[in-house]
């Protein structure tokens, strides 16, 4: 049998283990100085609020995917396969970025209040609830388009054909064929962007707040900042870690889809369609809801670019920095636990390893590091590092989905050829693990970069006014109504976020053979 | 000289015994039914599955104790023979050194072996750009500089068409023989089994038997290769 050298599956069990340390560490820290007690009931409320906006959003995103996933299965026009790609985008668009787009077009002074007060209307609020849930809808219903946009690709067309063939009507097809698909992957969608939003605290932290609109994330924040209860805090991050394992355990039972999905461009040939017009609104829809707050955004914050303060570009200094490394140390993680996984008889539990960043949310491992680093550092000296690490536990399930597939995929293709011509590990990783892998490299550095530039979250825990991020920056231009300013900060984010993504995402695709 | 000894492999249900000797430099076809093992028994000679029980020797040493690269063996596979980011040149390369570094003689020797198969200038062509015929040259290419005495061929040509599958095993058996290469070589097919001449292998109900003179073996079929051909 092939006697390998075991270098390459010492580094990916050491990789897994100190993840896996990490997060069990902080789990820890906050089991530790949770104070026992009753919850006030303004926790209480921030539990019930995270649970029922969760589910309010996730039904309302999946409810509106449905009919705009099934416009653009069966219609081709121009732009479709760009439209595709940008439902893809929301993954790498900075939360706080499409936030401040929402205020342009649905804030106070928006677009949607301006054309109102000329038509005597009163004046719309975004701000609680209901602002919370159009966000996450915004960022959700793409998200939600995409996963069952895959499910209505992946009936085969032949079952179109056999359906034309035998002269079935709208309605037998719908239900013989396309509603089976729809059981099948609705209740995974909704609860993929249910669990996006039990997590939410950008949203919250910006557009909900009070005792009406406060998740979890949030108070842990605010216990944190405004109280400095450490011992309460500790308690929420509990509660949050509840609730994330609790429906994470549910995630395992029900079948939940893939995000990363391609192949989303081919149409398939049908024979039961209607006139076109309705598919046409549910797409001009979508894409008008999606794309008029990042047009408002660009129109008022490419003037502003200009004057920007210097802050904003020391803050943009060290969101790059936070982007570099996170990108580097999640992919050389995925890298590692890939590799170890594809190799050892074992190797799932290795893998899940590096999974269990998904158990924890991003406050949930900051009140840890927190309550781990407060006794020998100050917080605000810590702020960039423990960002970039908390952003690479995070990016790493979607770098290990990325990259696991395809080292075993070049295990199982090329592992006999290399061990009949005696190549030994270095060569292995040199000649043929890296130059095969180039894409899902490029792709999981270039999503860990985006993912990290655009975070905010447990960089509010720790920085000060020295230690901030763009993000957090534009945040409090946003609150101090330097809204100008806000719109030119969250270009140059919004910039840098693509930039991150494309150039690591390019440099594995060029002059890379398939 | 190739001996399997008392060679027992199995998988779950699956069993495959064999008890034979491939004189050096033999020219064998092994044929059989789908299923039967005949690429179980290639890979237990490569070293990618282990057998049971039982020895492998080549000229009377064992070598099933080595890892597939230490043995005397080079195996042409179904598929996945060509690394696709690496020129033909650099997948020949491989057969000197697995690293792919060379000297100007080595690399000289990467050329004459693509002129040996009839690939002369095609050294910087990538997989993706050869047809399935010149694919299998280049994988053929590198098997020779491995100078390695025995060759396995586990269906190499399958994909290819009846003219195209002709010449390569044409031109692999008459390499093979000038450079006095051992080749045992996986077919279904009669005709190929024909075209290699020399000996047949017949691997059916869990058996590889010792390898017979092709032409007496199809003139005369046991009952196993009579049922498979179906005549």
């Amino acid at each position: 049998m092939a006697r390998r050298p075991q270098p390459l599956i010492f580094a990916g069990a050491a990789a897994a283990s100190l993840v896996a340390a990490l997060v069990a560490g902080s789990l820890v820290a906050v089991l530790s100085r949770a104070e026992g007690g009753a919850l006030s009931p303004g926790d209480w409320a921030a539990v019930r609020f995270t649970l029922w906006q969760a589910v309010v959003s996730a039904a309302l995103s999946v409810g509106l995917a449905v009919p705009v996933a099934r416009a653009l299965a069966r219609r081709q026009f121009p732009g479709r396969g760009l439209l595709v790609t940008l439902l893809g985008a929301p993954f790498i668009l900075p939360v706080i970025v499409a936030i401040l787009g929402l205020l342009m077009v649905f804030g106070r002074a928006g677009w949607v209040n301006d054309a109102g007060a000329a038509l005597g209307l009163p004046p719309l609020s975004i701000y609680g609830a209901h602002g919370v849930i159009l966000a996450h809808v915004f960022f959700n219903l793409p998200l939600a388009t995409r996963l069952i946009l895959q499910g209505w690709q992946a009936i085969p067309a032949e079952r179109f054909r056999l359906a034309a063939s035998l002269g079935m009507a709208r309605g037998d097809i719908a239900r013989h064929i396309e509603w089976p698909m729809l059981r099948a992957v609705v209740p995974g969608a909704a609860l993929v962007v249910f669990m996006i939003c039990t997590t939410s605290f950008a949203v919250a932290l910006t557009l909900g707040g009070g005792p009406r609109a406060t998740t979890i994330e949030l108070a842990i924040y605010q216990a944190f900042r405004f109280d400095f209860e450490l011992g309460r805090a500790a308690l929420l991050a509990l509660l949050q870690l509840a609730v994330t394992a609790g429906f994470g355990a549910l995630a395992l039972w029900v079948a939940v889809p893939e995000a990363m999905g391609r192949g989303l461009d081919r149409v398939v040939r049908r024979w039961d369609l209607g006139p076109a017009w309705g598919d046409a609104v549910w797409i001009a829809l979508a894409s008008a809801f999606l794309l008029t707050p990042l047009l408002a955004l660009l129109l008022r914050g490419l003037p502003a670019m200009i004057g920007l303060p210097g802050s904003v570009w020391v803050a943009a200094g060290h969101s790059i920095w936070v982007a570099a490394v996170s990108a580097t140390t999640c992919t050389g993680t995925a890298l590692a636990i890939a590799v170890a996984a594809a190799r050892v008889r074992r190797g799932r539990s290795i893998e899940l390893a590096g999974m269990l960043g998904l158990a924890a949310s991003p406050l949930v491992l900051g009140t840890g590091l927190f309550i781990v680093t407060y006794p020998f550092a100050r917080p605000d000296t810590l702020a960039l590092p423990v960002t970039a690490l908390v952003n690479t536990v995070m990016a790493l399930p979607f770098a290990l989905r990325a990259l696991v597939p395809a080292v075993q995929r070049v295990e199982e293709e090329y592992a006999p050829l290399a061990a009949s011509l005696g190549m030994g590990d270095a060569v292995w990783a040199r000649r043929v693990l890296w130059p095969r892998l180039r894409r899902p490299l490029g792709f999981s550095a270039g999503l860990a970069a985006a993912l990290s530039m655009g975070d905010l979250g447990v960089i509010a825990l720790f920085a000060d006014t020295e230690s901030a991020t763009l993000p957090l920056q534009l945040y409090r231009l946003m609150g101090a109504y330097r809204m100008d300013d806000a719109a030119g900060a969250a270009v140059l984010l919004l910039a840098l976020s693509l930039a991150a993504f494309w150039i690591c995402d390019r440099g594995g695709r060029v002059d890379a053979d398939a | 000289m190739l001996t399997l000894e008392g060679l027992v492999i199995r998988q779950g249900e699956f069993v495959l015994r064999a008890d034979l000797v491939v004189p050096a430099g033999a020219q064998v076809a092994v044929m059989g039914p789908s299923g039967a093992g005949k690429s179980t028994l290639l890979s237990v000679i490569g070293g990618f599955f282990d057998a049971d029980e039982g020895r492998i020797l080549w000229e009377g040493e064992r070598i099933d104790t080595f890892a597939p690269g230490k043995r005397p063996v080079a195996t042409i596979f179904q598929d996945n023979n060509l690394f696709p980011h690496m020129s033909a040149a650099e997948n020949v390369a491989l057969g000197i050194r697995p690293s792919g570094r060379l000297s100007r003689d080595e690399r000289e020797r990467v050329d004459e072996a693509l002129v040996a198969v009839g690939l002369d200038g095609f050294e910087d062509r990538k997989p993706g750009s050869l047809s399935g015929g010149q694919q299998s040259r280049v994988a053929f290419a590198r098997a020779l500089l491995q100078e390695r005495p025995l060759l396995l061929l586990d269906e190499p040509f399958a994909a290819l068409g009846p003219a195209m599958r002709g010449e390569m095993q044409a031109l692999v058996g008459d390499l093979a023989r000038e450079r006095g290469r051992t080749m045992l070589m996986v077919t279904h097919d009669p005709g190929d089994a024909r075209r290699i001449g020399g000996e047949t292998i017949l691997v059916a109900d869990g058996r590889a038997a010792a390898p017979m003179a092709t032409d007496e073996l199809l003139r005369d079929p046991p009952p196993a290769l009579r049922d498979y051909l179906g005549s």
